[in-house]
């Protein structure tokens, strides 16, 4: 078993929020149904929502001091949204949850591999 | 590639796509199975002059293949950790045991091209993957192939390779109901390879013409494997109508000549029989067997006036109705315009968007010449010459701008 890391990529407004109540409830049943699908395949390790991008903190090192930022890293149309972490047996059981994913919350998502470490 | 390859390099183009499929496979690691076969014929290269050239050339590469890949995999004591990853069951037992209907070999080769033709790898990948590893093309041959410097190309395929294997592109014949979704870009990468070699045929680099027959060679091989895919079918023929013409296309001097003016009685007769017979069981449907039936009424008209243009139009609209592409639209117009007239034809012409295509003002240029209208067909000439992809086409096109005056 591989592991991948779905991510759910999201442009601003694009999210729930801006549903009329019964469109955003029949979203959160089609994502908990497939869900449910996740962990009843064995696939599902892992999966969680994330907060609007604005509220993010960035901190580094800047010649030996922290520096601590407000807003996200990277300035991008789209932004992570969210995550699934699954196993599955290679790309294409993968891109099969993938394209699940993508139906049931209307966003692309981006699949990679983790990386295995070599003699694993 | 050369024209003048020796026949050992020709045995090995044909029989290491077959090898490397295989050797993929027993060891799971393509760099070891390209490593191993390349080995494999080193060794027969000293040996088989001695000793005498095997039966089955192809079964001696791959034992020998083989047994050097698992030796370096022992060496390397990477052993179990690689062959566990790709590899499926059978992995060490005789890959030569029996090789009839259902034997993992089989369906090797096919198995590759799946692999190479992933929709997870983008199209240069794909193409440059199906020629090296199942085209046995070096990849100095390839990059050639594509305009690209060697070093480009070798980057292009470490990194499509260094994705099949961190992503796990798995190595297995896609099941029946991934087919519509999996087949498309198999069928492209072939048509690409055919089509890469066909537009360079008017260029003085006579090696690129052996890429047709490369595709073709593909395209048999995927036949064979998939005998009864329809569209499998239809890319082979409309490859082999277009290969029957391909030495009328150009004249002694490099230029093209039109299908119009084409000598008919060169055409490939044989090509063109076979070409027919693979079309022949049903009605075309998908874009490859349209296009083919298409080429198969140009195959069957003795001359460019007996063609059946109300069938061709017909064809057109079949086509329009799967992809409704402005290139498509333009060429059912030109099929049009031989039923109802230019004018007909350029009305519907001018009404496309195909400003940066070369065909769109030659075809525009063509029609303006044939309503007397020269100064319009001489300005459409120029910009066609302008954007012409190759020397031949931009000379054609010139030689007719001349013959305006």
């Amino acid at each position: 078993m591989n592991k991948y890391l779905l991510s759910v990529h999201a442009a601003p407004g694009a999210d729930c929020h801006s549903m009329p109540p019964e469109e955003m409830q029949a979203a959160f049943q089609k994502i908990e149904a497939l869900e449910t699908e996740m962990k009843e395949g064995g696939a599902m390790l892992f999966s969680g929502r994330l907060t609007e991008p604005d509220t993010a903190t960035v901190v580094r090192h800047d010649d030996g001091k922290i520096l601590t930022t407000d807003g996200i890293f990277a300035e991008s149309k789209e932004h992570l949204a969210g995550f699934y972490l699954i196993q599955a047996k290679d790309l294409d059981a993968a891109l099969g949850w993938a394209n699940k994913v993508t139906t049931a919350v209307g966003q692309p998502i981006e699949v990679r591999a983790f990386w295995n470490p070599p003699g694993s | 590639m050369s024209g003048q390859s020796d026949p050992i390099e020709r045995a090995f183009r044909e029989g290491s796509g077959r090898a490397v499929a295989s050797l993929i496979r027993i060891v799971g690691d393509i760099d070891v199975a390209e490593d191993a076969v390349q080995e494999a014929f080193v060794i027969a290269l000293s040996k088989w002059p001695v000793d005498g050239v095997p039966d089955d050339t192809a079964a001696w590469i791959i034992t020998t293949g083989r047994r050097r890949a698992i030796d370096r995999l022992r060496r390397e004591s990477l052993g179990r950790s690689i062959l566990g990853d790709m590899v499926q069951d059978e992995a060490l037992a005789d890959p030569l045991e029996g090789e009839g209907e259902g034997h993992p070999m089989r369906d090797d080769q096919l198995r590759l091209i799946f692999m190479c033709c992933h929709p997870a790898l983008n199209v240069e990948a794909q193409v440059a993957l199906t020629l090296r590893l199942l085209g046995g093309l070096a990849t100095k041959e390839v990059a050639r192939a594509f305009l690209v410097e060697e070093a480009t190309m070798a980057q292009r395929l470490v990194r499509a390779k260094r994705k099949i294997k961190s992503a796990h592109i798995p190595y297995r014949v896609p099941e029946g109901r991934e087919w519509p979704h999996r087949l498309p870009p198999v069928l492209a990468a072939i048509y690409l390879i055919y089509n890469a070699g066909a537009t360079r045929t008017t260029s003085t680099e006579e090696h690129l013409e052996d890429l047709c027959l490369e595709a073709i060679r593909l395209c048999r091989l995927v036949r064979s494997l998939m005998p009864r895919e329809p569209e499998v079918r239809g890319l082979l023929a409309l490859l082999l109508f277009t290969e029957s013409r391909r030495a009328t296309r150009v004249a002694a001097d490099g230029s093209l000549v039109l299908l119009r003016d084409q000598a008919r009685g060169s055409w490939d007769a044989a090509l063109i029989e076979e070409g027919h017979a693979l079309l022949e069981p049903c009605a075309p449907a998908g874009p490859y067997q349209l296009q083919a039936a298409i080429q198969a009424v140009h195959a069957s008209a003795r001359t460019f006036e007996e063609t059946r243009w109300p069938k061709i139009v017909e064809l057109y609209d079949s086509m329009l109705l799967i992809a409704p592409t402005p290139v498509i639209a333009m060429n059912r117009a030109i099929a049009l315009g031989e039923v109802a007239g230019p004018a007909k034809a350029l009305a519907l012409v001018d009404a496309l968007e195909l400003e940066p295509y070369y065909l769109f003002h030659a075809t525009r240029a063509d029609l303006l010449r044939r309503l007397g209208r020269f100064d319009d067909a001489a300005e459409a000439y120029r910009v066609a010459a302008s954007l012409a992809p190759s020397v031949g086409e931009e000379n054609f096109l010139r030689a007719r701008l001349r013959e305006l005056r």
